[in-house]
């Protein structure tokens, strides 16, 4: 038996992956996996995938949405790992079919012979056949979802409408750690549910309270809506002041307790010193700020509750909520249905529990719960803000040494990691089910503090290490890149703070200290693309960033332009990646535009307000995200390669901030080392320098 | 009751007046193609057009509509064929998670309309009230440009 890939060894029957409706003659081969569409198009790529691994058409390939009961276990859609995981997965899956249900022509007996199969069919019990030449991978074919998403059919979970439906909303705390300390006679009746109707004036709308934990159900949204400002106004809550100095947040970020998380120590790397070069970067913590609040819909039986969810991890949600409510998980069902985009860990999983909790109080009815935008932007996990202290030693020109220290709280806290169901209403039942603290994936995972901490260029004795902060009120999870979004600014800010002390050129200093030919190859074609060291108007710049996302993912290399007046206005981004084969070019020029697109936003304008107490960055005005006349140009240029598929979403967040932040020290002669690059911080950098 | 034009149909609706016509779209009508972002009128992605004006209709009352005519995302490919602007998305793959989208081209049919010559600084003006988190601005502006080129309604 060749290899098995891992995802067949765990999710062994045929039947949780191919099946076949729709009538033998015309019949549709039906592929469910475990990866989600998340708005990053992964659907269509897996289809490509499964098309060839099958013999097909891509025609006669229908995805259908992961499923806890019917479906493969795949773990989470995250880390730009689905290609990766899932490619030798369905080449396997689609060898045993061939295998078994061969010939593949005519197309029509082969389908029905696919129908004939024993769905219980053992997959690692069967030799594989080898794969078939590709003919839909490589092609870049249109996205499956988008016709519905762009002729506003209903495709995402808010447009569900099952007979019977309620609509469901949360009343969240005003403030973190903020404890219920009444609702008004007229709300509060017994505990658990009870009809509000009778004191309020509002028909048929039930309020569920358990400890901390109030929402509203009914048959009218309006009246839902209505009841849930109602109940905000006249809830009263014990508030107390626990966030941290929010214009000092790396100096918080240092302080308090940590997790060291050693990266590798190697003799002779640099402390601090007369003799080193150091600086200090950081960035604010940020919102996943999806354009869609998250939703969630449940059916409590007698049998158990049936969940639909835009999670980014059907299995992980589904032992959560089974754990938080001491529910035998098999009377657990999590099917996904897709959402806006998700940019990692936001309040998916968080809305899918408050749709449980409610519907509990309603048993038989489908509780559509959706979040209101204040709470998407200021309850769902926050990005963490993170700092880092970067130092090297200088010999003859080049780096002889160097040391990477960064400070953060975990990227982590999704459902079930750690033991824990981390669903944020856990906290605030009655019988309270605690939010431990973040934590990181594991290193072999890639990390999260220390992600991308490790620089890819050739620097001699290297001391990396993450320092993990364990006491913080506000809860972070993961956001695209992880830590490698600060890590990458860092490194590559620091890279040309360096080449600049050398007198050298930034693009020939990289090149200089950069082995990697397939690094080198993105490095110097982005600089050629860009025209670099063409002489520029004056009030603009141009700069460079690269990483190789985990050092092991797509290799990017991008160049900003930027004009800086009073703001920095980024004009144009030359992105270029080395991603491996590419199954869908299309596909992966949009993922890397919109990743780099994004993180623009990040670098210039993101930063989650507060005071001492409550959050502040409620609405699009307190936390604004770029706009279309912001946005700059983007263009992609794939590398052509046989290396095995990497993501692409993930690559371009770390180069980004890095080459607007050189770009604005090309432009100004000043250096920005705190995110986000607004106005504020270019006259504090340009005050800095002055004094 | 409040009466009004949807998609060139007339409608009747009963419920409190001040019920955003956004909701009365979703929940009463049927018509889920406009989407809720954000309730507060900042995002776009419930925009209408309401007599040949785009609104956002979270902020809309529904009794401000009577007696005139709602235009939604599904109105604009009505008969079947998808307005110039949907096509060009389509085309162009101007989207990723899609959500933003339904805003998007109801107010860009409204731009194009009154402005059939804007060009790519015009349109990105025009759609700064349409928010897209997903980064895919830039394909979605150059395919309302090649947009113009299409016979409206063709
Ligand atoms: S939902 Fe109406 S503007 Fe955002
Ligand atoms: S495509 Fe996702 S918000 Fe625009």
């Amino acid at each position: 038996m060749t290899d098995l890939p891992p995802h067949v060894i765990t999710n062994p029957r045929l039947g949780s992956w191919v099946a076949v409706a729709g009538g033998v003659d015309g019949g549709m081969v039906e592929v469910r996996v475990g990866k989600a569409e998340l708005g990053q198009g992964i659907a269509t790529a897996l289809a490509q995938l499964a098309a060839d691994a099958l013999a097909l058409p891509l025609d006669r390939i229908r995805m259908v949405a992961p499923h806890t009961a019917l479906g493969p276990d795949q773990g989470l859609t995250a880390g730009s790992l689905s290609v990766l995981q899932t490619g030798p997965t369905l080449a396997h899956v689609g060898g045993v079919v061939r295998a078994l249900a061969g010939p593949t022509s005519p197309v029509a007996e082969y389908v029905a012979r696919i129908a004939g199969l024993d769905p219980t069919l053992d997959l690692t019990t069967v030799e594989p056949l080898a794969p078939v030449a590709a003919a839909a991978v490589g092609r870049s074919e249109p996205r499956l979802d988008l016709p519905d998403k762009v002729l506003g059919r209903p495709r995402f979970l808010a447009d569900l409408r099952p007979e019977g439906l309620l609509h469901g909303r949360v009343l969240r705390p005003p403030s973190v750690g903020a404890v219920l300390r009444s609702v008004p006679d007229g709300w509060t009746l017994r505990d658990g549910s009870s009809l509000a109707s009778s004191g309020t004036g509002k028909p048929g709308v039930t309020l569920v309270r358990d400890g901390s934990f109030v929402g509203v159900v009914g048959e009218r949204e309006a009246d839902v809506d209505r009841a849930l400002e109602q109940l905000r106004g006249d809830s009263d809550w014990d508030e107390r002041d626990l966030l941290p100095d929010p214009d000092d947040l790396p100096g918080w970020l240092r302080s308090g307790t940590h997790e060291e998380v050693p990266v590798l120590d190697e003799e002779g790397a640099p402390g601090p010193g007369s003799d080193v070069v150091e600086a200090s970067y950081s960035r604010p913590f940020l919102a996943h700020a999806s354009i869609a609040p998250s939703a969630g819909l449940a059916t409590w039986t007698d049998d158990g509750v049936h969940v639909r969810s835009h999670s980014q991890g059907i299995h992980g949600l589904r032992d959560a909520i089974a754990a938080a409510l001491d529910l035998d998980p098999g009377t657990v069902v999590v099917e996904h249905v897709e959402n806006a985009g998700c940019y990692g860990h936001n309040a998916a999983d968080d809305a899918a529990f408050d749709a449980v909790l409610l519907a509990r109080a309603v048993p038989g009815r489908p509780v559509l719960l959706r979040w209101t935008r204040p709470d998407e932007l200021t309850w769902g996990p926050l990005a963490p803000a993170m700092t880092a202290t970067l130092r090297a030693r200088l010999e003859g020109g080049r780096i002889a040494g160097w040391s990477h220290d960064v400070w953060s709280q975990g990227h982590s806290a999704r459902p079930g990691y750690s033991g824990h169901p981390g669903l944020i209403a856990g906290a605030d039942l009655a019988t309270p089910v605690p939010l431990p603290p973040s934590t990181d994936p594991p290193l072999a995972a890639g990390g999260g503090t220390t992600r991308n901490a490790l620089p890819a260029y050739d620097v001699g004795p290297r001391r990396v290490v993450g320092h993990r902060k364990t006491d913080s009120p506000l809860r972070t999870s993961a956001m695209r890149a992880l830590g490698a979004h600060l890590n990458v600014f860092a490194i590559e800010s620091f890279m040309d703070d360096l080449a600049h002390t050398t007198g050298a050129d930034p693009v020939a200093f990289r090149l200089d200290h950069l082995a990697d030919p397939r690094a080198r190859h993105v490095v110097a074609e982005a600089a050629r693309i860009a025209g670099w060291g063409e002489e520029l108007p004056e009030d603009t710049g141009r700069g460079l960033g690269y990483a190789r996302y985990k050092d092991r993912g797509a290799h990017c290399a991008i160049v900003a332009d930027v004009e800086v007046t009073d703001d920095v206005v980024v004009r144009r981004l030359v992105v270029v990646a080395d991603v491996g084969r590419v199954v869908n070019p299309d596909g992966a020029r949009s993922q890397l535009e919109g990743g780099a697109t994004q993180a623009t936003s990040w670098t210039v304008k993101e930063r989650m307000a507060f005071d001492r107490r409550r959050l502040l960055g409620t609405d699009w005005e307190a936390y604004p995200v770029l706009r279309f006349s912001e946005t700059p140009e983007v263009t992609v240029h794939l590398v052509d390669s046989d290396a095995p598929s990497t993501g692409a979403g993930e690559a371009a967040q770390g180069p980004t901030s890095a080459a607007i932040a050189n770009a604005v020290h090309h432009a100004l002669g000043v250096r920005v080392r705190d995110l986000p690059l607004d106005p504020a911080a270019i006259v504090r950098a340009i005050d800095a320098l002055g004094g | 009751m409040t009466g009004f034009e949807v998609n060139g149909a007339h409608v009747e609706v009963g419920g409190d007046p001040d019920t955003p016509l956004l909701t009365v779209l979703r929940d009463d009508l049927g018509l889920v193609g406009t989407r809720f972002g954000c309730g507060q009128g900042l995002c776009g992605a419930c925009h209408v057009s309401l007599d040949g004006a785009v609104v956002p209709s979270c902020r809309t009352p529904v009794w401000q509509a009577e007696g005139r005519s709602v235009t939604t995302v599904e109105g604009l490919s009505a008969d079947g064929t998808p307005h110039p602007v949907q096509r060009a998305i389509l085309d162009r793959q101007a989207a990723q998670c899609g959500f933003c989208i339904s805003g998007i081209v109801v107010r860009a049919a409204a731009l194009l309309d009154a402005e059939p010559d804007a060009d790519a600084a015009r349109v990105a003006e025009a759609l700064d009230g349409n928010l897209c988190r997903c980064g895919a601005h830039r394909r979605i502006v150059d395919a309302v440009l090649a947009a113009r080129q299409d016979p409206v309604g063709g």
